[in-house]
């Protein structure tokens, strides 16, 4: 079964705060919900599917649902880390053509910087081997950046590129964080955290969320939204597999990214604009690479001078300003990656970063830890008449 | 600089063999019998072709770094973090230690050192530069 036209994005919507002391969790997953229901021009009364991860509080979906006041018959609560939500289009396209709901529902919401937030359940097989290395996303990435350095000659300043091109879109959006433009020396020049990674080549910390309406074609087509068609998707996780296949300059968006573009029957090259998960820098270079943007090793020239700025690069991302600048709600920058893909593909980006006749798109992510265990999600977006 | 807490292990059935290795200075592996591949973490199945006929093998402790990135930043740092790969073959999550963490480098040669956990737990097996 392929998931070519099996469904459309009708809602999408981002939460424009960054900092939400003052609204609770479940009532941030609402505020979502309802806006992408009301970007799609549906109610909560028209939502068969929900879609849920672990940011969502209590029992998951059973709260959830509950708490919303959905009446469901599908409900999934897949775990992929921050490319989730990602994943959750491609599994809510699946519900739709198995003839398991008609309006998906998905909502992403968390409060980091407001209240203590739990990420993952302890009790890993791994946990009493790694635990006490203190390993943490920043050293994780980083080693896989100083693999990366060590094999292929990527420099800092090539990384530096990738949050100097998420700084160029931020300017533009309203509700980014971090909305100011920097240059590759300021880059450098931030304080370094885990080698070879700067402050600055790590994303925001924000509270906030987002949500997506998936529907039917013929629901899509009932409404008056600029039609935008899952039209391939690809998923896999990677891990050191018994430390015999550890490669730390591989993520599994190198199976991901394929799957996704076979399925949908085009290449990279014919992508007019790419949302790449950006925990920080190297983990756009590394997914860059592996969808095949570039040969493996080859990230380090690609993003550099600019080549991922709207407008002048030949690859626009993130144009929202991405993880890096803008918003990474609940340390999740998934779903978020999938709505900027959708402004971008109905034409309603901010006009500095607008990508001109853009009709097919990229959303993809990386979930968990790079250099430990992850996953990756990635879905091909088209633009319909 | 505050030294930072190492989580103490907690020994099951599955792993108490590695963690009594450790207490005796020795970093155990496990290898299989059926594909004859070692893997580590250590787990009663092997992860490369799902036997359950695995047993431990006890290693040199030596290895080279595969990669390492220095955390700046919180409880103890700076402190290394680190994937050593182990001459028998895996590669080990770990910390390299007692040392300047600004002179390691991938390829860098390094053996085992086993460092004191919390409460009289099980020691946990770090690495050193060896120096050859």
């Amino acid at each position: 079964m392929s998931l070519r036209n099996a469904a459309y994005i009708a809602g999408a919507f981002e939460h424009p705060t960054r900092l939400a002391p003052d609204i609770s969790t479940p009532q941030l997953h609402a505020e979502c919900a309802a806006g992408a229901l009301a970007d799609a021009g549906l109610s909560l009364q028209d939502v068969d599917g929900y879609f849920c991860a672990t940011d969502a509080p209590g029992f998951g979906p059973i709260s959830m649902i509950d708490y919303l006041g959905l009446d469901v018959r599908h409900a999934d609560s897949t775990e992929m880390g921050g490319c989730t939500y990602i994943a959750h289009v491609a599994h809510a396209a699946q519900a739709i053509a198995a003839g398991k709901c008609k309006v998906a529902l998905i909502t992403l919401a968390g409060r980091p910087r407001s209240e203590s937030v739990m990420r993952f359940r302890p009790g890993a097989p791994e946990q009493d081997f790694e635990q006490w290395v203190g390993l943490t996303n920043h050293t994780s990435y980083g080693m896989c950046a100083v693999r990366h350095m060590h094999e292929f000659g990527t420099t800092s300043d090539q990384l530096a590129w990738i949050k100097v091109a998420a700084s160029h879109h931020a300017q533009h959006n309203e509700n980014a964080m971090l909305p100011k433009v920097v240059t590759v020396e300021e880059v450098l020049e931030s304080p370094m955290i885990a080698d070879p990674l700067h402050r600055l080549d790590c994303c925001v910390t924000t509270d906030g969320g987002g949500a997506l309406v998936v529907v039917a074609p013929e629901i899509a087509k009932s409404l008056s939204r600029p039609l935008v068609a899952l039209r391939g998707a690809g998923e896999a996780t990677k891990g050191p597999s018994g430390g015999l296949g550890l490669d730390l300059t591989v993520s599994a968006a190198a199976r991901s990214g394929p799957a996704a573009f076979a399925e949908a029957g085009v290449r990279p090259a014919d992508i007019k604009y790419a949302s790449v998960y950006d925990s920080f820098t190297i983990t756009v270079l590394i997914q860059l690479e592996d969808l095949g943007f570039c040969a493996k090793g080859g990230g380090g020239k690609f993003v550099a001078d600019g080549n991922l700025i709207s407008g002048t690069g030949k690859l626009p991302f993130n144009t929202d300003g991405g993880g890096l600048c803008s918003n990474h709600p609940m340390f999740r920058g998934g779903i978020t990656k999938v709505i900027e893909a959708v402004r971008q593909l109905r034409g309603e980006a901010h006009p500095a970063v607008q990508v001109p006749n853009c009709d097919l798109a990229v959303a993809t992510g990386i979930g968990g830890s790079l250099g430990a265990r992850h996953g990756a999600a990635t879905v091909i977006l088209e633009r319909q008449s | 600089m505050s030294e930072r807490t190492l989580t103490a292990p907690r020994p099951n059935p599955e792993t108490q063999a590695f963690w009594d290795g450790a207490s005796n200075g020795v970093l155990k592996i496990k290898s299989c019998g059926a594909c004859s591949r070692p893997h580590y973490y250590p787990r009663a199945h092997c992860p490369h072709c799902g036997s359950p006929d695995t047993g431990w093998v006890e290693t040199r402790g030596e290895g080279e770094i595969h990669s390492v990135s220095v955390m700046r930043r919180g409880e103890g740092a700076p402190f290394a973090v680190a994937y050593v790969t182990l001459a028998e073959g895996p590669a080990i999550l770990t910390n390299i230690v007692d040392c300047d963490p600004d002179t390691l480098a991938v390829g860098q040669k390094v053996r085992v050192v086993f460092k004191p956990t919390e409460d009289g737990a099980p020691p946990v097996p770090m690495f050193t530069p060896s120096g050859d």
